[in-house]
């Protein structure tokens, strides 16, 4: 059961996009049940990385396990079995646009399960509720939504099959305090109710210091260092200090440390 | 024991046993076990977790449900020995269920309905079309007194995307249509032995319809639906608001160089198809009926006038204009999803190509009242 407690390992993954190196040599082990962000300047790979482990862009070396499977070599079988028992928040929420939202959260149970239309309905009801938006959004089309319910409308879809594993990129974007801290809070709601691994890709500094179990930090196409937020501010490294330290992280620091 | 048992139900002590995995994989079997038992009808009820495995929150709707279907009968339920969590998921569900019947539904026409609302929205699409064909005129009008707003770059660039770039294709396909009617015709024109009058059907036929007009379908399907699919990503972009915002209306810089730019650029591709699919037709006379390329150039310029090349460039700007003002009309209708792209991208090929049909007809009769 040792091996089991990496729900995510990524080794020695190097990726060239363009003529730059993105990541060489990036290693990095994600364990179960955990809350992890993933942080680093503008274009240090984070997103790269997500789309990585989700097989969108296969890596030029090293090895991705995903629930102890090897994703970049998996035939279509077992990347599949991988895939049902993971959810994905798109940056741009990437919901269906000629869908409506009760259409958009039901499609995974559509496509994966075997229960009837109306099962499918009520429980893709419960998944928009249990994201927070109000019962009329359910007939609505997405971009009769604004931001932040379109935001949870794509939680929504992402927890519809009861995934092991969640990933999260830039959820709090664009959002108010208010929906931005909402969001927050739903995800740690939804990962100790249901005891999900959380993965986030962010910026934002408070959901850093509220949400996360660990943080990892990417930086020179590495992970500079993998900790907690409070541990993390005191790592020497002057990019590590030049992200925490401006006066944006320095207040954020003064509120939650 | 039975591994596949999720409930167990003890009459005796009224006790209701969860064991197992209860996820979405196993939420038919459930479902069936917990419709087989045979719910007492008052008093109170024990609900077990002990040996349950795991519960996800379908497994933990499913219990829900059920639960409050005792309710209403007055059963009281207490829960016992289940995990934290997992006691904390049924309560967070118990509060947001929705029966089926509760569920917001899209409001659906019946066809009576239907066919109104198409009929009410071609007409407000009409228009709205003769709107925007009376913006373009007056932003036309404005921007020619200021030279400072002529667009050479973008009127250069639709020039070159529209016309240079089709060349290849709409010569070939010229020069294949001169081919297939040069044989048909000259079928039928070698069984009177008047294999000759082949240059006076070939000219006639290829100037004055099959130039302009397949050249003008080739266009809309080439231009058109380019023109629709790059405003309509613009707007879902929200380029053209950005546009507006600092002062330049997307007409200027967008719609008019390319309606002015096809106006250039599909008159001279009609005319690089007039000269293919003169080349076509002369080469498979040569070859069918024996005719030499220089007796058919001979006699093409004895019978066929000047006028039939004018009349067929005539009509090049003419559907040029259908094709441009329908390609971005559509274009600049698009909304933010996907599929109105898609749909108006097909209306706006499938409308230019109608309108140029339609226009070509009238063109007949006009002409035919004037015995050109």
């Amino acid at each position: 059961m040792k091996k089991e407690e990496n729900i995510i390992e990524v080794k020695d993954v190097s990726i060239k996009l363009g003529n730059e190196w993105v990541h060489k040599d990036l290693s990095l082990s994600i364990k179960k049940g955990e809350i992890i962000a993933i942080v680093g300047g503008s274009g240090s790979g984070k997103t790269t990385l997500l789309r990585e482990i989700l097989m969108l862009q296969p890596p030029d070396s090293g090895s991705i396990r995903v629930f102890n499977e090897e994703v970049t070599t998996a035939n279509y079988q077992t990347l599949l079995s991988v895939q049902k028992r993971l959810g994905v928040l798109f940056q741009q929420n990437a919901l269906f646009s000629s869908l409506t939202l009760l259409e958009n959260t039901s499609f995974p149970l559509k496509e994966h399960t075997h229960l009837d239309s109306k099962t499918i309905k009520e429980l893709a009801a419960l998944k928009i509720l249990l994201s927070g938006l109000p019962v009329n959004a359910i007939s609505k089309y997405p971009s009769e939504l604004s931001g932040g319910m379109q935001k949870r409308a794509a939680l929504s879809r992402a927890i519809v099959l009861d995934p092991e594993l969640l990933f999260l990129d830039e959820p709090t974007a664009g959002l108010d305090p208010v929906s931005a801290g909402g969001l927050d809070e739903l995800i740690v709601n939804l990962q100790s109710t249901m005891g999900l691994t959380v993965v986030i890709v962010t910026h934002d500094l408070d959901t850093l210091w509220t949400v996360t179990d660990r943080v990892a930090f990417l930086g020179e196409g590495k992970v500079l260092c993998v900790d907690k937020m409070s541990e993390l501010i005191k790592n020497p490294h002057p990019l590590i200090q030049k992200f925490f330290k401006g006066s944006r992280g320095r207040t954020a620091e003064s509120i939650y440390h | 024991m039975d591994v596949r048992l999720f409930v167990e139900f003890d009459r005796e002590n009224r006790r209701l046993v969860c064991r197992g995995e209860w996820n979405l994989h196993n939420f038919n079997v459930i479902r069936k076990q917990l419709h087989k038992i045979s719910w007492p009808t008052t008093g109170e009820l024990w609900v077990d977790g002990r040996q349950l495995v795991n519960m996800d929150s379908s497994g933990a709707w499913l219990i829900d449900k059920h639960i409050k279907k005792l309710h209403e009968k007055n059963i009281t339920i207490h829960f016992e020995n289940f995990p934290e969590e997992t006691a904390k998921l049924i309560g967070i569900i118990e509060k947001r269920i929705v029966p089926s019947n509760e569920i917001p539904q899209l409001k659906k026409l019946n066809w009576l309905g239907q066919i109104g609302r198409q009929n009410i929205s071609q007409i407000i699409d009409f228009w709205e079309y003769l709107g925007f064909i009376g913006l373009l005129f007056i932003e036309f009008i404005r921007g020619i007194f200021v030279p400072k707003h002529w667009r050479f770059q973008s009127l250069v660039n639709v020039v070159d995307n529209t016309g240079y770039r089709a060349l290849p294709i709409i010569g070939l396909l010229s020069f294949m249509i001169g081919v297939v009617i040069a044989y048909q015709m000259g079928n039928q024109l070698r069984n009177y032995g008047a294999g000759v009058f082949i240059v006076n059907l070939l000219g006639l036929s290829v100037l004055r319809e099959f130039g302009p007009l397949l050249t003008a379908i080739m266009v809309a399907g080439r231009t058109g639906s380019s023109y629709t699919a790059e405003l309509g990503i613009m707007k879902i972009n929200q380029e053209i608001d950005a546009l507006n915002t600092m002062g330049v209306t997307p007409a200027e810089l967008l719609l008019i160089p390319r309606i002015i730019g096809l106006v250039i650029a599909l008159p001279l591709l009609t005319m690089w198809a007039d000269v293919f699919g003169i080349l076509g037709g002369m080469l498979m006379t040569e070859n069918m009926l024996g005719i030499s390329f220089y007796d058919f150039i001979q006699r093409f310029q004895h019978e066929i006038p000047v006028r039939s090349l004018l009349i067929g460039l005539g009509k090049a700007p003419v559907f040029a204009l259908i094709i441009a003002s329908i390609g971005c009309f559509q274009g600049m209708q698009v909304k933010s999803n996907a599929e109105s792209l898609g749909r108006l991208t097909t209306r706006s090929v499938v409308l230019a190509i109608f309108f140029i049909i339609v226009a070509d007809a009238l063109f007949s009769i006009i002409f035919s009242r004037l015995n050109l």
